[in-house]
């Protein structure tokens, strides 16, 4: 039914991706179909890597790793965006038309009241994306 | 199906001389949650510069006749005592970037050999100029060349000895034309290569630091080769929040100062009551568009407010220039430049001046106020400057906008001028600075819509510095993180229009001003230890390569 699923992960916080990383990995074995890891970060260097080349290469190993822990077929997509902060939902939204994913399993915070001012990523993705988006709660 | 391995990256970044350290990037930030709200911050950096405005503000408050006293008499003698030291330092900048120009290393990529730029020369130049000097061109664009061209004149007086008058260098005592070339020299070496020089070096040094060498985007990390790891201690936490600091207490006076200035304007249109009411309600709608802009991000908000900045800017000056006295301003333009080659040497001799009063009460405290300005509007230049060369950047950062400046001086001052020599208008001459250009504009047609033009270039203009200027704060603040959340960079910028309102209805705009202009000593002196820093940085880039 699924033949590409796009998760866009923080690795920055990878440790707290638990629940969705497994959902989706038990998803794509089900489907048998193929998980990308969508990084997005700003081009000035970051805890997560100097430079683009090296944010990149440490979300294609995460990707890696989890093709080896779940035994899934996986790929990582790592996008550059000039603000990360304020241009994160329609980096994801892009990503998903530019990976030609067909679902996008990703975490999602507890509701709270900044959601009035600012939906959550997750609820936007939902919202706007034109493919099945499950959201797992944190 | 695609094969997504490498896709999103803009390209290979190609060789770049990675500076080793043991530091990462956010190691000393906490990340907490108040409320709803989550934050991201550096641990001391945050806490100490909130802390520190707010008690600075409270003294201006509580005690204003002594904080004025104190930072009064502090400007007068900064400007006096280190005037050989500013422009001594002014020179040295202008000719290190020249010559990053023609030298070899101005062939390194900013970025990485293979970088390619994140923006389109408008959009680039757009942001870098409505960040930088956007709004003072609006201000001293028509009073600037007229004051000049008035003292330079007048001529030279003395008494005892001891200049009084302000004419630069030796005046043109009696000679409209010498007073008009004078005048636009004097005024052109003040918005032309020696501020933007200024920018450039603090905007070159972060780029490097960041994008080649791979250190966190924050002021501290132009200082790693001077400091080495000790830029992440006590020594780089100081020099972030003075620049943390000196951009706040900048960007709030000037929202101070030009809510006056807007209010006179919009006055003088629509009859809009002048007083504090009407002066908070401007700096409460200039912040919540500022806030509409910062949290619509850098592509979304701040680069499309200074692209309809930079198009209404180009076409009120085709505007004065078509129904000005046309024929006049191009050749004003030509003499400008000719006269600000002629003028620079001596207009910038630090030592054996006699015109002290225009060296100390004009240039001294311009270098001073761009240098002070220096670190807010380098770190924004710098965080949308990756992908290009050395050289285009000095080139698009240090000659065109000097070239824009000279254009926009020779048209708004020059048709003031024209007014004043052919017709005997003396409306300009005798209105206050904030009024100057709307009585110029007054003067030629369709003065409505070009006034009205005016006052939103005036207020979009404060928008792009405080958009700009709550970015910069937030990514200092966060520790050079580009990502930190959102509700972060929105308090900045609430937290700025705040401390503008209080200083306005309590008083105190004055001595604070006063205070940030002080930053731009030891931060001239930093600027020069910048220029040895991008040297070293950059051969280490070429001999990488």
């Amino acid at each position: 039914m699924f033949t590409h699923i796009m998760v866009p992960v923080d690795l920055a916080h990878a440790e707290k991706l638990g629940r969705s990383l497994k959902c989706a990995a038990d998803l794509a074995r089900h489907w048998g179909s193929k998980i990308t890891y969508v990084g997005v970060s700003g081009a000035a260097p970051g805890a997560l890597g100097h430079t683009p080349a090296e944010f990149s290469a440490r979300l294609a190993r995460f990707a890696a790793a989890q093709s080896e822990l779940e035994g899934i077929k996986t790929g990582h997509h790592a996008v550059i965006a000039h603000d990360p902060s304020s241009d994160l939902n329609k980096v994801l939204l892009k990503a998903v038309r530019d990976i030609g994913a067909d679902m996008v399993v990703m975490e999602s915070h507890l509701p709270k009241a900044t959601d009035y001012i600012w939906a959550s990523h997750g609820g936007f993705l939902a919202e706007h994306a034109g493919v099945s988006v499950m959201l797992v709660r944190a | 199906m695609a094969d997504t391995s490498d896709q999103g990256i803009p390209a290979p970044e190609g060789t770049a001389d990675i500076i080793d350290t043991d530091y990462e990037i956010g190691q000393d930030n906490i990340e907490t949650q108040i409320g709803p709200f989550g934050l991201d911050v550096h641990n001391p950096v945050f806490s100490i510069s909130g802390l520190c405005i707010v008690a600075f503000v409270f003294y201006a408050l509580a005690l204003p006749e002594q904080a004025e006293a104190v930072f009064g008499a502090l400007r007068p003698w900064l400007t006096s005592t280190f005037d050989w030291f500013f422009l001594g330092a002014g020179n040295i900048f202008v000719i290190f970037c020249l010559f990053l120009i023609v030298s070899p290393l101005g062939s390194v990529r900013l970025g990485g050999a293979d970088a390619r730029p994140d923006y389109t020369y408008i959009g680039w130049f757009a942001m870098l100029f409505a960040a930088g000097m956007g709004i003072g061109l609006m201000f001293y664009g028509v009073s600037e060349p007229m004051s000049h061209f008035g003292t330079s004149l007048g001529g030279v007086t003395e008494e005892g000895g001891v200049r009084t008058d302000w004419a630069p260098l030796g005046g043109a005592a009696g000679d409209e034309a010498g007073a008009v070339r004078l005048g636009m020299a004097a005024t052109i070496y003040h918005w032309g290569l020696h501020p933007w020089g200024m920018y450039a070096v603090v905007a070159l040094a972060l780029a490097l630091f960041s994008y080649n060498k791979g250190l966190p985007l924050t002021i501290r990390s132009a200082f790693y080769p001077i400091f080495g790891e000790r830029v992440w201690g006590w020594t780089g936490h100081i020099i972030d929040i003075l620049a943390v600091f000196a951009t706040l207490f900048g960007l709030a006076t000037s929202l101070g100062y030009g809510a006056t200035q807007a209010n006179a304007g919009l006055n003088l249109l629509f009859g809009l009551p002048i007083g504090t009411t009407s002066e908070v309600l401007l700096i409460t709608g200039i912040t919540a568009i500022a806030l509409i802009s910062v949290v619509r991000g850098l592509d979304g908000g701040v680069k499309i407010l200074s692209e309809i900045n930079m198009g209404l800017a180009f076409l009120l000056l085709l505007f004065v220039l078509i129904v000005g006295p046309t024929a006049a301003l191009l050749a004003l333009f030509w003499d400008s430049i000719v006269a600000y080659g002629q003028n620079i040497l001596p207009l910038s001799m630090p030592f054996g001046r006699e015109d002290t009063n225009y060296m100390q009460g004009w240039t001294s405290f311009y270098w001073a106020w761009w240098i002070s300005w220096s670190p807010f509007v380098g770190m924004f230049i710098a965080r949308v400057s990756r992908g290009r060369t050395v050289r285009e950047f000095i080139i698009c950062v240090l000659l065109i906008p000097s070239f824009v400046c000279i254009l926009w001086m020779s048209v708004f001052g020059g048709t003031a001028i024209t007014q004043f020599l052919q017709d005997g208008v003396t409306s300009v001459q005798n209105a206050p600075l904030e009024l100057k250009l709307f009585r110029m504009l007054a003067e030629l047609p369709l003065a409505s819509i070009t006034s009205f033009i005016g006052i939103i270039l005036v207020i979009v203009f404060f928008v792009t510095s405080s958009d700009s200027g709550s970015l910069v704060i937030d990514t200092i603040t966060a520790g050079g993180k580009v990502d930190a959340p959102l509700p972060q960079r929105v308090f900045w910028c609430i937290f700025e229009g705040a401390v503008a309102i209080a200083l306005l209805i309590g008083g105190g705009l004055a001595s604070l001003q006063a205070m940030v202009l002080s930053t731009g000593l030891p931060f001239a002196a930093i600027l020069l230890l910048m220029c040895w820093a991008i040297t070293r940085g950059l051969m280490s880039e070429r001999a990488q390569r």
